[in-house]
């Protein structure tokens, strides 16, 4: 980046990526007013989306970006480095970001109170800004730094629900997310003193010619412990069930489709481009603990999803499941699973989202998301309750849906390895879901509709399009795999290539 | 074990900065008060910046001012990563107190039991009312 002559803005699009969200949210918070609020906050949110599409595209056609912040080489100075891994997360983190905003203005104006609308835009810039800095530093530290600022923005977000539930949640999640963020500062610190870097590609270079004693094992320990919090892995997922359940709508959905994907895009940054896959997964037990973990994840929270009364709980304790998914891609550490975990990142944001936007208008129309005032408004919404019964279907695993293609390469992946029992595990997983998802769409759909349903109707197109559109997105991206396959493909085969 | 003591005696940084590690994430979990809770988390998070800044203090060193008297210095750059982790934990603490006093005012009271037994009952009663 030095001595570049003349200021050319393309150079800077790792730099804009987060500054204009930071710069946008203080600009939002000054606008007091919630819809001039609303509609600056859409456009700082496109204007994100377009540079991480931006970004995308550049890193696809030249390969990996390296941009030294504020004219520091790497590794002196805080890297932000774009690899294809980074791109596709930004992207992820930045259309849904703009997606769910276009959707928020009818929400927010429901859910929150008029004097506090503008503070709620700046919060949620803020959380977009820290979610997307995770993603594209290349640094320890100042990736923490960007955890917390996401970190403490959600749970103002997560506070402002409306009932007073909200707040308890808002604060368990205060201390859950804290010691996690602690626990990865205290691995960043130990691989800071035996290293002496901060720069992840820098790190990686000095582990390589070290054995994996014990500071470098207690590092990796708590970054994963940490990390574990953050990503709501099975035993450490209590907080996420009353986050999500009695955050505010839009919350809910940004929730759902970024932070946690963020999350586990930082664990496969520390074991595959840090660490390395060979020291990760041959020295240390890692794999037999994911695998059991993500398969108690698969099963229990599913199971325990079947028996929520509440809609926004059910699809809580199955995020918790999916994320399971995830993590056994990432455990198997093939080609097929890292595809496999990266694909259901795209498609289990697209289709989380989709299910709690839907959601979140049933909200809007009844006040309420207690499955038996939900009985039979299936025809009283039908173009919102249509959507949430695809995306419900994708959920599941049904083919032609985006759903079926990870488990499709997730089932593949075991196979790959010889491990057939994980293949029942994965079937038995998703026969828990056509159980509460069926519960869900059966009351929708086929009872006589309750007192509450009744007065119930499709909402305003601002909230329908994203709904609608996102839902389509399932079926698309269900047939046409070239955008999620065969990036993820790329990118697991760049991860497994591992430290130079 | 005359080594061993030396070994202990000579890293006491870390055994203070594990004491209160342990401390203060003990007093997370084993408090249902909130605010006590909030003093066990900053006790947790103040002792990871010890974990940092031991190390980097080097004995008879002084501050990283290039000068032709001195050759040997401190490490500056964690003190400069524990300056932005306080202010971190500061923001945090500050949020969580927040919290705190909310939930004191929809609750009227910040002990975690008595705040679920509040939801049960009142959990109890709607269910009631919609039955």
């Amino acid at each position: 980046m030095s001595a570049a002559p003349g200021f050319e803005l393309g150079h800077h699009l790792p730099a804009l990526q987060v500054v204009v969200p930071l710069i946008g949210a203080v600009i939002c918070a000054m606008l007091r007013n919630g819809t001039l609020a609303w509609g600056w906050a859409l456009i700082v949110s496109v204007l994100t989306a377009a540079i991480s599409t931006m970004l995308f595209v550049a890193v696809q056609a030249g390969g990996t970006i390296s941009y030294g912040l504020g004219g520091w080489a790497p590794p002196y100075g805080i890297e932000y480095r774009v690899d294809l891994l980074s791109a596709f997360i930004l992207l992820i983190v930045s259309w849904a970001g703009a997606i769910i905003m276009v959707y928020a203005r009818q929400s927010v104006m429901h859910e929150i109170d008029a004097g506090k609308r503008a503070w709620y835009y700046c919060m949620y810039l803020l959380c977009l800004t820290g979610l997307l800095g995770i993603a594209i530093t290349g640094d320890a530290f100042n990736a923490f730094v960007f955890m917390e600022v996401s970190s403490l923005s959600m749970y103002t977000l997560i506070a402002m629900g409306k009932n007073r539930r909200a707040l308890l949640s808002s604060y368990q999640y205060l201390i859950m997310g804290t010691i996690g963020a602690t626990f990865y500062v205290i691995g960043v610190g130990i691989l800071f003193t035996l290293t002496g870097s901060l720069n992840f590609v820098d790190i990686a270079e000095r582990l390589v010619t070290m054995q994996m004693e014990r500071p470098a094992i207690a590092a990796i320990t708590f970054l994963t412990v940490g990390i574990s919090l953050k990503l709501a892995l099975f035993p450490l997922h209590s907080w996420l069930p009353n986050a999500y359940a009695y955050a505010p709508s839009v919350t809910t959905s940004f929730l759902a489709g970024t932070a946690t994907k963020v999350a586990i895009y930082l664990l496969m940054r520390i074991f595959f481009s840090t660490f390395g896959e060979a020291k990760v997964f041959e020295i240390l037990p890692t794999t037999t603990i994911l695998v059991l973990l993500s398969v108690s994840a698969m099963i229990g929270a599913s199971l325990v999803a079947v028996f929520q009364d509440d809609v926004k709980r059910v699809l809580a304790y199955s995020s918790v499941a999916q994320v399971g998914y995830i993590t056994l891609g990432i455990a198997l550490a093939n080609d097929l699973g890292l595809t496999s975990a990266l694909v259901h990142i795209f498609n289990h944001a697209l289709m989380k989202t989709a299910l709690f936007l839907a959601v979140g208008a049933v909200f809007l129309r009844i006040g309420s998301v207690r499955l038996h005032d939900l009985d039979g408004i299936g025809p009283k919404m039908p173009v919102t309750m249509a959507a949430f019964a695809l995306a419900g279907f994708a959920l599941i695993g049904t083919p032609g849906t985006a759903g079926f293609v990870s488990k499709y390469y997730l089932a593949a992946a075991v196979i790959d390895k010889g491990w057939w029992g994980l293949v029942f595990v994965i079937a038995a997983s998703s026969l828990i879901a056509v159980f509460y998802v069926g519960r869900l769409l059966e009351a929708i759909w086929f009872r006589a509709p309750g007192a509450l349903a009744q007065k119930a109707s499709d909402p305003p197109l601002s909230m329908l399009l994203p709904i609608v559109g996102l839902s389509l997105a399932v079926i698309w991206f269900g047939v046409d795999t070239r955008l999620t396959v065969d990036v993820a493909h790329n990118i697991a085969t760049m991860l497994l290539g591992g430290v130079k | 074990m005359i080594a061993g003591m030396e070994g202990l005696l000579t890293h006491y940084t870390y055994i203070v900065t594990i004491f209160l590690m342990v401390s203060g994430l003990f007093v997370v979990i084993a408090r249902g008060n909130m605010v006590k809770k909030l003093v066990g988390l900053g006790c947790f998070q103040t002792s990871v910046y010890l974990l940092y800044i031991g190390p980097a203090k080097i004995l008879g060193g002084t501050a990283p001012i290039l000068a032709p008297e001195y050759s040997v210095y401190s490490n500056p750059l964690p003190h400069v990563l524990i300056l932005t982790a306080i202010v971190v934990g500061v923001a945090t603490l500050a949020l969580g107190l927040a919290l705190t006093v909310r939930i004191n005012e929809a609750y009227g009271t910040i002990e975690e039991d008595e705040i679920f037994a509040r939801d049960m009952v009142e959990h109890a009663n709607s269910e009631e009312s919609a039955s």
